[in-house]
């Protein structure tokens, strides 16, 4: 069964936490809100696999 | 002391007194209905059809003014065609394919049901549910002339219900009085808000959705829609959280407004405050007489069980959804063509009464299944969050530009008939490679028919009403019987079927099949070949003997 990847994975992290910190510039947190949550369906609908996407929602509610 | 609750459009069952309720004892009949709905009149032609007699009992003289279903689909046009209704239904009703759904001002993307060739009736019609119920009952009073024993009693009231080991003693009230009659079966179709639940003290649970919808049925007077389901979320009209337009026969339509939860009902149920929000909507020139409007709040619940003993529940009194993918009266047709035969065959003696256990497990199934369904489109169109909003929101701004999101887009999955899969009827698969959509438990999809005139014969109206065993390209006898229960052959020749549709949805990977199915059309048993030993024993499991 496939699971979802929980080490790194992105070349270039710092590069890619601004990249997502300046789409938010300068939005209302009303548009934020939305921009995450097309954000989120994008990546998942490109994910597809199911038991990855039920992993991720899964460890997403762990918070420390 | 005998008013009516509701206007009725037609008055199709006057009152008429009858020798029951001047007998001295009380007369026994083996099934009766409590309800005159559409799931009630269906029980009637469902037995009448097997020359089982069954009595109706509607506290009203016929059917009620006003449309609340308009969406009927293929399964319930199948299972009222083995009625003998489907025909004038289909003529009357309006075919549609076309959605187009919007956002604010916008519109995101349209679909096209694109319906599968090879079937006799079309994915769904729009028919206002009056006519459907008239149609259903014209055909009761048809198959009565026929010599059918079936009967449906205007203003007969049932006040109370005694249930005892082996029948239940109803007191009906009518006209002239009340009378005490008897019954070997009772069957509850009485509806939402079912008395009769009330009286035996069950319980029907679930979810109360905090919002209500106004409709407005219009006739358009200077202006034509098109025949397409049309659905704005968030219109800027502001005349609405949300709008359905949809078309009905006779240049009717449908438009519905979510209003919110807390509206002044009487205020908003003013015509001239309706024709504001319509007006709104459909800008100005429009010109249009009202013809029906209602408020309606709704609910997803069910009972627990929906057999107890010789009172049996069927339709909206043992099960309950939102409007949205239109599973109301069609998932209760679906519940009558599961219990017609189990019922026919139990007072017939052909099978033990723990046959009726699996109406109960197959409905239950079946309603749970239209209640997620429901529940979903409700969370969809009336988010209860505010993340839940912004989450669809989001997936209607998408959807303009991404096709991804479309599928995710949720105004109502339309109904579609349940798999009975894990049915304790079904046999294990023995065509593993066949198609899924024809697995043990499944309804049997319509499909062109090879033996009769090119591009004029279907499979479905040649199945149903008894057990059948169905061969394609296979040798079998051509009938037998088994502990009391026949089974009729109809062989087929997948070659004979030019559109290729019949090995598509029968044979799959297979060079022949032998199906067993149920006289509900849902297949019970599946091989490559006949076996006598095996197709005995699957039509005993499938009678509940095994
Ligand atoms: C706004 C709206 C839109 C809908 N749209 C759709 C749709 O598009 N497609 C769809 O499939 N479904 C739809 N539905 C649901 C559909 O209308 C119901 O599921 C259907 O009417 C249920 O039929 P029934 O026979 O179980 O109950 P009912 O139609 O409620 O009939 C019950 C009958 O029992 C009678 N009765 C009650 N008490 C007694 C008594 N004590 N003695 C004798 N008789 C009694 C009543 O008078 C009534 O005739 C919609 C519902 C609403 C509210």
């Amino acid at each position: 069964m496939s699971t979802v990847t929980l080490t790194p994975n992105i070349a270039g992290g710092d590069d890619f936490y601004e990249e997502l910190l300046n789409a938010h510039e300068g939005l209302s947190k009303e548009d934020s809100d939305s921009y995450n949550a097309r954000l989120i369906l994008i990546l998942a609908n490109h994910i597809g696999d199911r038991a990855v996407l039920s992993d991720a929602i899964t460890a997403a509610k762990r918070k420390g | 002391m005998f008013d009516d609750r509701y206007t009725l459009a037609y008055r199709l069952y006057p009152y008429a007194r009858h020798a029951d309720q001047d007998k001295d004892t009380p007369v026994r009949h083996p099934v009766v209905v409590m309800g005159g709905g559409p799931v009630g009149v269906a029980t009637a032609l469902d037995l009448g059809a097997q020359g089982i007699p069954c009595v109706v009992l509607d506290d009203h003289e016929g059917v009620g003014m006003g449309s609340r279903a308009i969406c009927f689909a293929k399964r319930t046009l199948e299972i009222a065609n083995r009625y003998g209704a489907g025909k004038p239904m289909v003529e009357k009703g309006v075919v549609w394919n076309l959605g187009k759904v919007f956002h604010k001002d916008d519109k995101v993307f349209e679909f096209n049901l694109l319906p599968e060739e090879g079937h006799e009736f079309p994915a769904f019609i729009n028919l206002q549910q009056p006519y459907f119920e008239s149609f259903m009952i014209e055909r009761l009073y048809e198959m009565q002339k026929q010599g059918a024993p079936v009967e449906i009693r205007g203003k007969n009231r049932v006040d109370s219900v005694t249930v005892k080991d082996d029948h239940v003693v109803l007191e009906v009230m009518t006209p002239d009085g009340p009378y005490t009659m008897e019954a070997d079966w009772l069957i509850g179709c009485d509806g939402a808000n079912s008395p009769l639940r009330t009286m035996l003290g069950h319980d029907f649970t679930g979810k109360v959705f905090k919002d209500s919808f106004l409709i407005a049925d219009i006739k358009m007077i200077n202006d034509d829609f098109p025949t397409e389901r049309w659905f704005w979320f968030e219109p800027t009209s502001s005349s609405g959280a949300s709008i359905l337009l949809h078309r009905q026969p006779d240049n009717v339509w449908r438009v519905d407004f979510q209003i919110g939860w807390d509206v002044d009902r009487k205020e908003e149920m003013k015509e001239e405050n309706i024709r504001k929000r319509l007006d709104a909507f459909l800008g100005e020139d429009v010109d249009y007489e009202m013809v029906w409007s209602s408020i309606y709040t709704f609910q997803c619940k069910r009972m627990e069980k929906f057999r107890h003993g010789p009172v049996i529940f069927a339709g909206d009194a043992a099960h309950q959804v939102s409007p949205f993918g239109a599973r109301g009266a069609n998932s209760g047709m679906q519940d009558i063509d599961n219990l017609g035969w189990k019922l026919g065959l139990v007072i017939n003696g052909q099978a033990p009464e723990s046959l009726l256990d699996s109406y109960n497990t197959e409905r239950v199934h079946g309603a749970d299944e239209n209640i997620l369904n429901s529940t979903r489109a409700t969370d969809f169109i009336t988010p209860k969050s505010e993340t839940s909003h912004i989450f669809r929101n989001a997936v209607l701004e998408l959807s303009e530009h991404y096709e991804f999101a479309r599928p995710l887009v949720n105004s109502g999955r339309l109904s579609l008939p349940c798999v009975y899969d894990g049915s304790p009827l079904n046999s294990a698969d023995g065509l593993p490679h066949g198609p899924e959509r024809t697995r043990p438990g499944a309804p049997c999809p319509d499909a062109p028919c090879p033996d009769a005139t090119p591009g004029e014969g279907f499979l479905l109206p040649k199945l149903g009403g008894t057990f059948t065993l169905l061969t394609l390209n296979a040798e079998a006898p051509e009938g037998f019987e088994e502990s009391g229960v026949a089974v009729t052959r109809l062989a087929l020749n997948t070659a004979d079927d030019k559109t290729g549709a019949l090995a598509a949805r029968y044979l799959g990977e297979a060079k022949s099949a032998v199906y067993l199915i149920r006289p509900d059309q849902h297949v019970a048993a599946r091989r490559e070949n006949f076996d006598e030993n095996l197709f005995r024993a699957a039509l005993r499991r499938a009678t509940g003997k095994e």
